[in-house]
């Protein structure tokens, strides 16, 4: 009897099954994003929230961030979201060294963006302007949260970016490594998705914050 | 073989014995089975469980007598945040999706795993990381956070108490609940045996499907407050705190708009249970199917808008508390449906009287006391008079460890056969049971007596007065705790010398029961074709092995 099991148990196909189903991962992405936006949606209504409470503040808060440096940062994603999307193009029409290009390209720009929000945040704390900061005592309250909401929100973001550049290093190397292939794409389409929330989180934070008047 | 089928294996070995890529306790560490995954669940939620429950009877025995005795006032607040925090975001908030939910609702929709295996032991991974941040929380610096579960600010800015770690694990608890709600939606989407349709799936799976939406659409939303409340705590950037201009309103919206819907995640999945168990024992269909798979839609959609009703004392217009109040009327309705098509349900049927039924029926009668007075305090003039006081106390109680506790025990008496092949002593099950029941009753009704009398809740003393009825609660404490314990040692003892289980000990119809006890590695040697409802007990609902029966 005891061997009859063992030989059954050699038989049996493996416990680990492949599993693949491509419109079950991308809705699975799909929910995870719908995720991310609620979370930022917490955010977003408490900006709301404190913007009807000191709309004065928050205008005269705004002045002091640079407008010049948001709309280049926002250049700066819009542009990588762009390739991105191509990458996923290139791949899918088997080009793959243009797919890895287009997806070092995409890095950079997540990197460029990253360092001008260091120098700008760099800024910020230089003339004394973080929470507990020396430049906050004689700042009204509705500026003091004007700029912690600037921090939590913006610093959330680069952490999103970080996140997302994580996720596209992964792929590069499983596209290096033809894990990921034109017919076997969905970790890249992902993170594309990821990649374009990511975006879109920034296209609302460069109104909220960089053009109120 | 089930069924007097055609056997394709001629002796399958179930889940606990196949050999798997790893052996002994990696063989479970690293495990992608959902089985071993919902019992990972059950193993981790018992040791957080009976934490919190002696907690609890610390926290009584200290409100035995009105004089300091065995704590002093700092440590009693950091108990009964603790007691809390672990109950709701370790036992209630997962408790039956992780553990029953993972074990049992691949193998009802006929499906091998659920759609994500990894990500779902990551959820266990985490899951287990926040309970052990939680308990930790109790012995470093400050110790566990003395705020209450609700974490108020601006108090749990400013407390001495170390907040941040306890905040911090009730956040990575939600992480975990994501996942979970995450993989759940895309499974019931994806991996539905042919032929089960959104109309012949088990109520069990309705109830898991609606509490995923929530936990997927509410967690981030407290996710992003608690993280703040970390922040707020380390750099001050005064979002929170009044002195910089922050609102703590605002704090309180974004808490509940959250945890109020939470409060249907915890109740969701156990409502499903009670739909399973129900026409088992009836041995008749379910009255109103549908009525009751929608009507958990319906509480998760006006779930969602009632949250205001916690803060009726808070200092919101009075505009915002007569909606809110009427909203929560109306999520009385969806509720009243089930409870209504349940006991339709039994009328006339064949009832088999079991040990899983004996606690659905105590169910019935606790969640509708705790119903009912939740009603009280939706109405605006009876709930400025209660607020915060022990009438909320049992209120809660009532609804959460009577509703939500009761059905977790059903659950375990119901599915323990299937999940482990054996069967308990169902004579000390009813005594357990029966202790239980007295036991939950003494303390929690007496406690809505004290609220009624103006006991204020989170209070480690209380005027001479109410000393009579304390000390009524605290030994109605001990016999709920001696019944859980009575209804554990036997379980366990079931489990090592059980007689070995049946494939279907009470006579269900849905899938699990059509497979082996407990179930192979991959629940299913051939994926099985639904040809009618869930609950048809006169003819077969199931083809397990289509091709070859149909000829």
């Amino acid at each position: 009897m005891n061997e009859n099991l063992e030989a059954v148990a050699e038989q049996a196909p493996p416990a680990e099954h492949i599993h693949r189903d491509d419109i079950g991962s991308k809705m699975g992405m799909w929910l995870f994003l719908l995720t991310e936006v609620l979370l930022f949606g917490g955010l977003f209504l408490m900006y709301a929230g404190y913007r009807f409470l000191y709309p004065d503040d928050f205008k005269a808060a705004a002045l002091e961030l640079n407008t010049m440096v948001g709309t280049i940062n926002t250049f700066i994603l819009l542009t990588s979201s762009l390739s991105i999307a191509m990458s996923i193009v290139a791949l899918r029409r088997e080009q793959k060294k243009l797919c890895i290009y287009l997806l070092v390209f995409t890095l950079l720009c997540g990197l460029i963006f990253l360092i001008n929000k260091y120098y700008e945040w760099g800024t910020k704390i230089e003339h004394g302007i973080y929470p507990k900061g020396p430049a906050m005592e004689d700042l009204a309250n509705g500026q003091v949260v004007y700029f912690g909401l600037y921090y939590v929100m913006t610093g959330l973001h680069a952490l999103h970016v970080i996140a997302g550049m994580t996720f596209i290093i992964f792929v590069l190397v499983f596209i290096v490594r033809n894990k990921v292939t034109s017919t076997n794409y969905m970790k890249l389409e992902n993170s594309g998705l990821y990649w374009h929330l990511v975006d879109i989180i920034w296209i609302f934070l460069y109104p909220l914050f960089y053009l109120i008047h | 073989m089930p069924n007097g089928t055609i056997a394709v294996h001629p002796q399958e070995l179930d889940f606990y014995h196949e050999k798997g890529k790893h052996s002994g306790i990696l063989s479970w560490l690293l495990t992608t089975d959902h089985k071993r995954i919902g019992l990972m669940y059950l193993f981790g939620m018992m040791i957080f469980f009976f934490t919190a429950v002696t907690l609890g009877v610390l926290m009584r025995l200290e409100m035995l007598s009105s004089e300091n005795t065995i704590m002093q006032p700092q440590t009693y607040n950091s108990i009964f945040t603790l007691h809390g925090v672990i109950m709701i975001f370790l036992f209630i908030i997962p408790g039956i999706p992780a553990v029953f939910g993972n074990f049992f609702m691949p193998i009802q929709i006929g499906a091998k795993d659920v759609a994500f295996p990894r990500l779902n032991l990551l959820s266990w991974y985490l899951y287990i990381s926040g309970g052990l941040f939680a308990i930790i929380s109790l012995f470093t610096f400050g110790g566990a956070a003395d705020t209450g579960w609700t974490f108020y600010v601006p108090y749990s800015i400013r407390s001495s108490a170390n907040v941040s770690m306890t905040v911090f694990a009730a956040f990575v608890l939600g992480f975990s609940s994501i996942l979970t709600g995450l993989n759940f939606i895309t499974t019931i989407h994806r991996m539905r045996a042919p032929g089960m349709t959104w109309f012949r799936m088990p109520l069990f799976v309705w109830g898991l499907y609606a509490t995923a939406w929530i936990q997927l659409l509410a967690t981030p939303v407290i996710g992003i407050t608690l993280v703040l409340i970390i922040v707020e705590r380390a750099f001050g950037v005064g979002i929170f705190d009044p002195a910089l201009g922050g609102d703590p309103l605002l704090y309180q919206h974004l808490f509940w708009i959250y945890s109020h819907p939470a409060v249907y995640i915890m109740i969701l999945p156990a409502f499903g249970v009670v739909s399973e168990i129900i026409p088992t024992f009836a041995r008749k269909d379910i009255f109103g199917y549908r009525q009751i798979a929608l009507s958990s839609l319906a509480i998760a959609l006006i779930g969602y808008l009632v949250w205001g009703h916690h803060m009726f004392s808070s200092g919101i217009s009075n505009t915002s508390r007569i909606v809110f109040s009427l909203l929560t009327f109306l999520v009385a309705i969806p509720t009243g449906v089930k409870v209504f098509n349940w006991v339709a349900s039994l009328y006339k049927g064949s009832i088999v009287f079991d040990v899983p039924l004996y606690f659905v029926m105590a169910f019935m009668f606790i969640f509708s006391i705790g119903g009912l007075t939740g009603l009280v305090q939706g109405a605006l003039p009876t709930d400025i008079h209660l607020t915060d006081t022990y009438f909320i106390v049992g209120h809660f109680h009532y609804v959460m460890f009577g509703g939500m506790g009761t059905i977790f025990f059903a659950s375990l008496h119901y599915w323990f056969p299937k999940m482990f092949g054996k069967m308990y002593n169902k004579r000390v099950a009813y005594i357990a049971c029966t202790l239980f029941i007295i036991g939950f009753n003494i303390m929690y009704f007496t406690m809505f007596i004290l609220g009624y009398e103006g006991m204020p809740r989170r209070y480690y003393h209380y005027l001479p007065q109410y000393h009579t009825l304390h000390v009524i609660v605290t030994i109605g404490s001990w016999i709920m705790v001696s019944g859980i314990i009575i209804m554990f040692a036997n379980l366990y003892r079931g489990l090592r010398y059980g007689e070995k289980a049946e494939q279907n000990p009470w006579g269900g119809t849905t899938l699990e029961w059509k497979v082996p006890s407990p179930p192979p590695v991959e629940n299913f040697d051939e994926t099985p074709l639904v040809v009618a409802g869930p609950y048809v007990h006169d003819r077969e609902n199931y083809i397990m092995h289509p091709g070859k029966e149909l000829h």
